[in-house]
C-alpha cells in the first residue's frame, strides 16, 4: 500500500535498489513495473526504453542526484521517485520541486525510503503526490499528517500564489498593539 | 507593531496542536528520540544540562508589555523564576518540562507568539536593528522586510531540512546594528541612485568554528524581488551544501568552496527561472505590512535638554547614564533608552519574573507599550519622553536595570556557558561575572569608552567572540580544565571584522588581569581619548599586547577557604555550578 492522492492505493511499482554485487550496468530490471535507479536508467537507457514507453519504468532519484541531468527523458515517465536516505536529508525537496517547477514533470512524483508522518505535509507542498511510509509505521496514522495545516504563507508547488496575493488581509491601520496602549 | 489577522493566529494555533500530539507520540514511544528531535528543535526545544531548554521567538527584538509579561508568567509558573535573553533577539528558558511545552506554546500563541524555527537546520528567528524605525541615520525601517521575510519563511515546506542551521539579518540603517555580515544571509537596504529602494545582499558570514565576513553576493537586488531571490540562494545551499560533516555544514563553507562568484553564477541561473514569479512582492502587501510599523502619536515637543542639564550637573550617576545609555532619536523632544540587563555581578541577559513584569508597567507608562531585545542583551524603550528621563532613570535605578554601561567593557555578551550548555568546555557566566567585577569603576569604563568584550563558552560562539573588540572562548584542554583564549580586533558592524588570538590560552582566574593588561596596553599607546580601542589595536596591530599580556607571570590560583573548612583549589570552583562535565 502507498499513500497516493491523498488516499491509500495498491502499489503497482517495485522499486529496484542495487545490492552490493551488482552495478547499474549488470544488474537486471525484473520484468512488471519497475522504478529503477537513475544510474541504471543511464547505462540501460536503450534496452530499457521501449518498456518505458509501455509505461512499465520508473525512476528514482538518490538525495544526490539530479533530474536536471536527464532533461529530455523526464516527461516520459509514468513515475519518478525521490529517495530519502533519512528524513534529516531535506534534498528531496528540492528535487521535487525541480521536477515540478523547472522540468514540468505532471506524473506521478513519490517520496520513498525514510518517509515518515511529519513530513509529508512539506512533501506535499513541494510536488509530491504518492507516499511510501516506512514499512514499520502505521500507514494510517501517516496519511493525518497532510492535516496539519490549514493555510499557509508561501508559494510552492501545491499552491501558485503566495497568501499576500490570494487573501485580503487587514493592515494596521488602527494599528493596535498586542498589549500596552494603541499606537 | 505588527498585529496577527486570522491567519497567522490560525498557523500557530495549528502548529500548537501539531506539537501537543507530537510530544504525546514521543512520550508514548511512537515517535524514536531520533525522530523527534528535529521536530522538537523546529519547535525552539532543546536538551540541555538541567532538562529542556526552550527558545522562543522574539521576532527582530520587538515585542509589546503583554508579551513581556507573558514571559513572566512563563518563567514563574514553568521555570525557576527567571530567563535569559539571547544574542538573537530571543529568550530562553532553562528548567522546563517536556510534559508542560505545549501548554506553553498554547499560553505563548495567546499573546502572538511561538517557539518556531528557532532551533534545528531551518531558518531561524529574522533578526534587526534593535533602533529600527528610530535612529537618525535611517534609510528605510527594515521590521516591514524582516515581517514578509518572517512569514515567507514560517513553514517554508522547502528548507525544514536544510544542511545546516541559517541565520537572516536585516539592516536599514546607514551604521549597521544588527551584524549583517555575521549572518549566512545578510540584507543591507539601500537606496538606487534614482530613489528605487533595494537590498545590498551578503552571503556566507558566520562565527562558529569557521569565522567570516559575509561576501557580497549582489550590490542591489530591488524590493520586489528580494523573496525570490533569498530563494534561490536558499535553494543552492539545500541542494549543495555539505551535509558530510556537521561542521561544515553552513553555508559559508559552501560559499568558500565554490567561490563566491561561481555560487553567484548558480544563484543567478536558479532566480533567472523564479524573478517576477509568484513570489514577487507587491506595493500593496509592502504597504499592508509597512502600515503596523507607522510609529505611536508622537507629541509635538521641543528639545528637553536645559533640565536635563541642570539635573546632570548635580548628579554624576544619572549624567553617566544619560551619556552612555541613551541615544538621540529621530523626533524632536523624545530619546532612546536602553535597559542594562548587564549590572555587574548578575547574569548577563538574565531577567527575573518580576524585573519583566516591571519593565513591562514601564514600557506601558514610558514608551508606548512596546520593546526591543538588543543583540547585546538588554532592552530598548525606543520611544521615551526627553522630559520623563529623569523619573524613568529613577525607577530603572531602583529595579537595578539603570547600570550606565552601555558600549563600554561591563556591557558584556555572553553566552550560558558550561552551567547549562552541553556543548560548552568551560563557563562563560561566571567569567563575565568576575571580569565585571575587576572593572566595576564606572569612571575608568568611561575612560576606556567604546569597546565590546564577548565570551563563548566553546568555539560554536554562540557569544559572538569573534566580533568582539576582545573576545574570550572557552577551549578545553586535558582533565575538564577550563581554558579560555583571547581574541583582540574583532568588529561588528560597517567595519565587520574578526579577531585574532593573542597567544597561548588563559586559566579562568587569569583572564581578568590579561584584560587587564590588555587594557593597559590601550591607554599607554592611543593618540587621545578620541582614538577607540579598536582604532588603536588596528593602528599598532597584536605585537604590543602580545608582548605586554605574556611578560610577566601570573598570580597563583588564589586558594579558597570553603565554608565546611575544606580547602578547594581551584577558587573557581567556589562558584557553584552544576555541569555534568566537572
Amino acid at each position: 500500500m502507498i499513500i497516493k492522492n491523498n488516499i491509500l492505493v495498491e502499489d503497482g511499482w517495485r522499486v529496484l535498489r542495487f545490492n552490493e554485487q551488482d552495478t547499474a550496468e549488470t544488474i537486471s530490471v525484473p520484468e512488471g513495473k519497475v522504478i529503477v535507479p537513475l544510474k541504471v536508467w543511464q547505462a540501460q537507457r536503450d534496452q530499457l526504453l521501449t518498456r518505458q514507453q509501455q509505461g512499465e519504468i520508473g525512476v528514482w532519484f538518490a538525495s544526490d542526484e539530479r533530474p536536471e541531468d536527464i532533461k529530455q527523458d523526464v516527461q516520459n515517465f509514468p513515475v519518478i521517485a525521490v529517495d530519502f536516505p533519512v528524513f534529516s536529508d531535506g534534498r528531496g525537496y528540492s528535487i521535487a520541486y525541480n521536477l515540478r517547477a523547472r522540468l514540468g514533470f505532471s506524473g506521478e512524483l513519490r517520496a520513498i525510503g525514510d518517509v515518515l508522518r511529519d513530513q509529508l505535509f512539506y512533501m506535499h507542498r513541494v510536488g509530491f503526490n504518492a507516499f511510501a511510509p516506512r514499512p514499520d509505521r502505521d500507514i494510517h496514522e501517516a496519511l493525518k499528517g497532510f492535516q496539519d495545516f490549514s493555510e499557509v504563507y508561501q508559494s510552492s508547488i501545491d499552491q501558485k500564489l503566495p497568501l499576500f496575493k490570494r487573501a485580503h488581509r487587514k493592515g494596521g491601520i488602527s494599528n493596535a498593539t498586542v498589549g500596552g496602549r494603541n499606537r | 507593531m505588527y498585529c496577527y489577522d486570522e491567519y497567522d493566529q490560525t498557523m500557530i494555533d495549528e502548529r500548537v496542536t501539531q506539537f501537543r500530539d507530537q510530544v504525546r507520540r514521543r512520550l508514548a514511544n511512537e515517535l524514536t528520540e531520533t525522530e523527534f528531535l528535529p521536530l522538537r528543535l523546529q519547535n525552539g526545544l532543546y536538551m540541555q544540562v538541567h532538562g529542556y531548554m526552550l527558545r522562543i521567538a522574539i521576532p527582530y527584538g520587538l515585542l509589546s508589555s503583554k508579551q513581556m509579561r507573558m514571559f513572566a508568567h512563563i518563567a514563574r509558573n514553568y521555570d525557576r523564576g527567571y530567563g535569559h535573553f539571547t544574542t538573537r533577539q530571543n529568550i530562553q528558558f532553562n528548567w522546563l518540562k517536556l510534559e508542560d511545552t505545549p501548554d506553553i506554546l498554547a499560553d505563548l500563541a495567546s499573546v502572538q507568539m511561538h517557539a518556531i524555527q528557532t532551533s534545528g537546520n531551518c531558518i531561524r528567528n529574522i533578526t534587526s536593528d534593535e533602533f529600527a524605525g528610530v535612529a537618525q541615520d535611517e534609510i528605510v525601517d527594515p521590521r516591514p522586510y524582516a515581517e514578509i521575510l518572517r512569514q515567507w519563511s514560517t513553514f517554508h515546506p522547502e528548507f525544514a531540512y536544510l544542511p545546516r542551521k541559517f541565520k537572516i539579518a536585516v539592516s536599514g540603517a546607514k551604521q549597521d546594528r544588527a551584524a549583517i555580515q555575521a549572518h549566512d544571509i545578510g540584507l543591507a537596504i539601500v537606496q538606487s541612485t534614482q530613489g528605487e529602494v533595494g537590498f545590498r545582499v551578503f552571503v556566507g558570514g558566520g562565527l562558529g568554528r569557521t569565522p567570516i565576513v559575509g561576501s557580497e553576493i549582489r550590490d542591489f537586488v530591488p524590493w520586489q524581488h528580494i523573496l525570490t531571490y533569498v530563494e534561490s540562494i536558499l535553494r543552492i545551499y539545500n541542494q549543495f551544501g555539505r551535509r558530510d560533516n556537521k561542521f561544515k555544514a553552513r553555508i559559508k563553507i559552501l560559499v568558500k568552496a565554490l567561490g563566491i562568484d561561481e555560487f553567484r553564477r548558480l544563484v543567478e541561473e536558479d532566480w533567472a527561472e523564479t524573478k517576477g514569479g509568484p513570489g514577487t512582492l507587491t506595493a500593496e502587501e509592502v504597504e499592508r505590512v509597512s502600515s503596523f510599523f507607522t510609529g505611536p502619536s508622537y507629541e509635538a515637543l521641543l528639545e528637553h535638554d536645559s533640565k536635563l542639564n541642570e539635573f546632570k550637573v548635580d548628579n554624576r550617576r544619572f549624567s553617566n547614564w544619560m551619556f552612555s545609555n541613551v541615544k538621540p532619536h529621530r523626533i524632536k523632544g523624545y530619546a532612546i533608552v536602553v535597559l542594562s540587563l548587564k549590572k555587574p555581578g548578575e547574569t548577563p541577559g538574565d531577567a527575573t519574573d518580576t524585573q519583566m513584569d516591571a519593565i513591562a508597567d514601564l514600557a506601558d507608562r514610558y514608551s508606548f507599550g512596546e520593546m526591543r531585545i538588543t543583540h547585546q542583551q538588554n532592552i530598548v524603550f525606543a520611544d521615551v519622553r526627553q522630559s520623563d528621563l529623569i523619573a524613568l532613570w529613577e525607577e530603572l535605578t531602583k529595579l537595578e536595570l539603570a547600570s550606565p554601561n552601555i558600549g563600554l567593557l561591563t556591557d558584556m555578551i555572553s553566552c550560558p556557558g558550561a552551567e547549562f550548555c552541553t556543548l560548552a568546555n568551560a563557563r562563560s557566566i561566571p567569567l563575565a561575572k568576575s571580569i565585571a567585577e575587576r572593572f566595576e569603576s564606572i569612571d575608568f569604563q568611561h575612560d576606556i569608552g567604546e569597546i565590546t568584550l564577548n565570551i563563548s563558552g566553546c568555539m560554536n560562539a554562540c557569544g559572538q567572540n569573534h566580533i568582539g573588540n576582545i573576545g574570550i572562548t572557552g577551549v578545553e584542554k586535558k582533565n575538564h580544565d577550563e581554558w579560555y583564549q583571547i581574541s583582540i580586533g574583532g568588529a561588528e558592524g560597517n567595519d565587520c571584522s574578526m579577531g585574532k588570538i593573542l597567544g597561548p590560552s588563559f586559566k579562568f582566574h587569569q583572564v581578568p588581569e590579561a584584560i587587564d593588561r590588555i587594557l593597559y596596553v590601550y591607554l599607554r599607546e592611543r593618540v587621545d581619548e578620541n582614538e577607540r580601542f579598536i582604532e588603536t589595536v588596528r593602528r599598532i596591530g597584536h605585537q604590543p599586547f602580545k608582548e605586554h599580556v605574556y611578560a610577566a607571570e601570573f598570580d597563583e590560583e588564589p586558594v579558597i577557604e570553603r565554608l565546611d573548612d575544606k580547602t578547594v583549589s581551584p577558587a573557581q570552583y567556589a562558584v557553584p555550578f552544576y555541569s555534568p562535565r566537572f
